[in-house]
C-alpha cells in the first residue's frame, strides 16, 4: 500500500468518527461541506476532465433542490427512494436540453452561454409562481427512507443524514473514479487535451461533450437534493451565479482536473469561509486575496502539493 | 493500374478571392504513394484539410470507395478509413506515447456502454496501440510522456496514431518536417513499409525523399495542378523545372 492510500484511508476513517466528537455544530457543518464537494466533483467531469468551463452550474444544483421542494407535499414526508432518483433524472435531462444547444460552442462562448441559461433558470424560480418565486419552499418535513415497512435511517437525525452524505460523497467518487478510467472517460479527457485531434481520430466529440455535460447535470442535480434535503429549504438562491462562481472557485482552490482537488477544495473553501468570518465582515476580500495568491503560487491547487513535493524528490516525467 | 480508392473532382476551396485550391482532380490508389509537391502557398495543405473533412469545400466533389463524401464530417470520414497526420505536431503531450496511441485506437472500437471497465486493459486496442507503435519505431518508448520525446520522436508518434486507427487512406502532411537525416531516413523506410496496403498522399518538401517513396507526384503551383505523372516524368517536364524546380533541378 502507497503512502498515497495511507492518507487517503485515513481521511475517511477521520470523516467517518467525526460525528462521535459530539459537536452537532461541525456535525451539519461538514456535512454541508461533503455536499458541496459531491457539487464540486460533478463540475470537475466538466472543467477538469472535459475542458469545459461551465459558469453555470448552479442551475442543474438548484433544479436538483427544487425537485424535492415541489415533490414534497404539505402534511407529509416524501419517500427518499421516489425523490432522490427524480431529482437526478431531472436535473441530468435539465443539462441535457441545455447541453444540446451550449456545447457546440467553446470558450469563452461556452462560459457566457451557460451562464445565460442559468440565469434564465434562475428568474424562472425567482419570477414565477412554480417555486413560490422568490421566498422558494419551506418543507414540513424531511424525506423519509422508509422502504417495505422499514426505516433503515432516519434523515431528521443530523448523525444520520451526516453519513448518508458520506456514503453517498464516497459513491460518486469512485462513480467517478471508473468513469474516468473507462474508454467513454479517456475521451473525455483526450477531448480536453487536444479536441481537434480526437475529431481527427474519429471521435464525434459534441456526442461525448454532451454525454459529460448531462451526467454532470445529474450528479449536481444530486448535491442540490442533499443540501435541500439537509435544510428542508429551497430558494432561487440555489441556482445563482454566485453560486456557480463558488464551486469554480472550490476546483481553483483544490486543483481542477484531480478528484482529490475538488474535495479538498469544497473543504478548503468552507474552511476559508468561516475563518474569514469569524475574523472580519470583510471576509470576502481575505477570500479574493487568498485565491488570487493561491492561482499565482500554486496554480495546481492545494492537490497539486503532494504531486510537487514528490518531483522533488525523485525528478521530472522523464525518471521512471 | 487499379482503381482509385479516393477521388476527387474538380475540387476548389476559396478564401475570400483568393483560390486556395482550384479544380484539382486527384486520385489514390491502395497501395501506391502519391506525392503532391509545390512551393509554400501552392495549397497543399489545403488539398489535404478538404480530404480530411476539416475544410469544407467551395466547389467539386470527394468520391471515396464509390461514396461521395464531400459534406462527410472530420470525424465520420476518419471513422470510414481516412486518417491524416498533421504538419504541425498534434499529440496529446500530457499522455504516454502508448495512451496517445491507444486512444487512436479506441476510435475504432469506442465501447461507450462499458463505462466500468479500465480502458488501458482492454486487448484488442491494447494491441493495435502497440502494433502501431511498433511500426512506428517507438516501441522502446511507449511508456514515455509525449511532450517528453524528441521532436522527430513526436513526428513518429504523430503517425503511429493515424496507423493505431487502421486507416485505409493516409494523408500525411509534411511528416520529414524538422527531422535529422537519421530519422528522416527511418521515416521513409517507414513509408515504403506502410505503402503496400494504405493509398498514400505524400505533401512534403524534401525531394530526395519523395523521389525515393513516390509513385506518382503531382505538382501544384496556386492551388492549381501544374502536372501530374510518374518520378521519370515530372523530372523531365519542362514546365515544372521553370516552375517549381528551377534551374537546380
Amino acid at each position: 500500500m502507497n503512502r498515497r492510500k495511507i492518507a487517503l484511508l485515513a481521511v475517511l476513517a477521520l470523516l467517518a468518527l467525526f460525528p462521535f466528537a459530539g459537536a452537532t455544530f461541525y456535525t451539519e457543518l461538514v456535512t454541508k461541506v461533503m455536499i458541496l464537494a459531491i457539487f464540486a466533483l460533478s463540475l470537475d467531469l466538466l472543467v477538469g476532465y472535459t475542458g469545459l468551463v461551465s459558469f453555470g452550474h448552479a442551475a442543474y444544483y438548484g433544479i436538483g433542490a427544487y425537485v424535492l421542494g415541489l415533490m414534497t407535499p404539505k402534511y407529509e414526508a416524501a419517500s427518499l427512494w421516489l425523490t432522490l432518483p427524480a431529482a437526478i433524472a431531472v436535473a441530468g435531462l435539465a443539462a441535457l436540453a441545455v447541453g444540446i444547444f451550449v456545447v457546440r460552442v467553446k470558450g469563452i462562448y461556452f462560459i457566457m452561454v451557460t451562464l445565460a441559461f442559468a440565469q434564465m433558470f434562475y428568474f424562472l424560480f425567482h419570477d414565477t409562481e412554480i417555486g413560490r418565486g422568490s421566498d422558494g419552499i419551506s418543507m414540513n418535513f424531511k424525506p423519509t427512507a422508509e422502504i417495505g415497512g422499514v426505516t433503515p435511517f432516519d434523515l431528521g437525525n443530523a448523525t444520520h443524514v451526516y453519513f448518508f452524505v458520506f456514503v453517498i460523497l464516497i459513491l460518486v467518487f469512485l462513480f467517478l473514479h471508473i468513469l474516468l478510467r473507462s474508454p467513454f472517460g479517456r475521451a473525455l479527457q483526450g477531448i480536453r487535451s487536444n479536441e481537434h485531434r480526437m475529431r481527427s481520430l474519429g471521435f464525434p466529440v459534441y456526442r461525448y461533450k454532451l454525454a459529460s455535460f448531462a451526467i454532470a447535470g445529474a450528479l449536481a442535480g444530486l448535491a442540490g437534493y442533499l443540501s435541500a434535503m439537509q435544510f428542508g429549504f429551497v430558494n432561487p438562491e440555489l441556482l445563482s451565479w454566485h453560486q456557480s462562481g463558488n464551486v469554480l472557485l472550490m476546483l481553483i482552490l483544490g486543483g481542477q482536473g484531480s478528484l482529490i482537488g475538488a474535495v479538498t477544495g469544497a473543504f478548503a473553501f468552507v474552511a476559508l469561509q468561516e475563518v474569514y468570518q469569524s475574523v472580519t465582515t470583510h471576509w470576502q476580500l481575505l477570500l479574493g486575496a487568498t485565491i488570487i495568491a493561491l492561482v499565482i503560487f500554486l496554480p495546481g491547487g492545494l492537490a497539486s502539493v503532494a504531486g510537487r513535493f514528490k518531483r522533488k524528490l525523485i525528478g521530472g516525467p522523464e525518471n521512471e | 493500374m487499379s482503381e482509385a480508392i479516393l477521388a476527387t473532382r474538380g475540387l476548389s476551396r476559396r478564401f475570400g478571392g483568393l483560390m486556395a485550391v482550384n479544380d484539382v482532380a486527384i486520385e489514390l490508389t491502395r497501395g501506391r504513394l502519391h506525392a503532391v509537391l509545390g512551393p509554400n502557398g501552392a495549397g497543399k495543405t489545403t488539398l489535404i484539410n478538404l480530404l480530411s473533412g476539416e475544410l469544407a469545400a467551395s466547389n467539386g466533389s470527394i468520391h471515396y470507395k464509390g461514396e461521395d463524401i464531400t459534406r462527410l464530417s472530420p470525424d465520420r470520414r476518419s471513422r470510414i478509413g481516412i486518417g491524416r497526420s498533421f504538419q504541425k505536431t498534434n499529440i496529446f503531450p500530457a499522455f504516454t506515447a502508448f495512451e496517445n496511441c491507444r486512444l487512436a485506437a479506441q476510435s475504432r472500437e469506442p465501447r461507450v456502454a462499458s463505462i466500468a471497465s479500465d480502458a488501458a486493459a482492454y486487448p484488442p486496442v491494447r494491441e493495435a496501440a502497440l502494433r502501431a507503435l511498433d511500426a512506428a519505431g517507438l516501441s522502446a518508448r511507449a511508456e514515455v510522456v509525449a511532450s517528453a520525446l524528441s521532436h522527430g520522436e513526436q513526428r513518429q508518434l504523430e503517425i503511429a496514431m493515424v496507423l493505431a486507427t487502421a486507416p485505409d487512406v493516409l494523408l500525411l502532411d509534411e511528416p520529414l518536417a524538422g527531422m535529422g537525416a537519421e530519422e528522416a531516413a527511418r521515416m521513409v523506410l517507414l513509408l515504403k513499409k506502410i505503402t503496400p496496403d494504405h493509398a498514400l498522399l505524400l505533401v512534403e518538401h524534401d525531394m530526395d525523399a519523395v523521389f525515393a517513396v513516390a509513385d506518382r507526384i503531382t505538382v501544384m503551383v496556386n492551388g492549381q495542378v501544374l502536372e501530374s505523372g510518374s518520378p521519370e516524368q515530372i523530372r523531365a517536364s519542362p514546365a515544372v523545372r521553370q516552375a517549381y524546380l528551377g534551374d537546380s533541378g
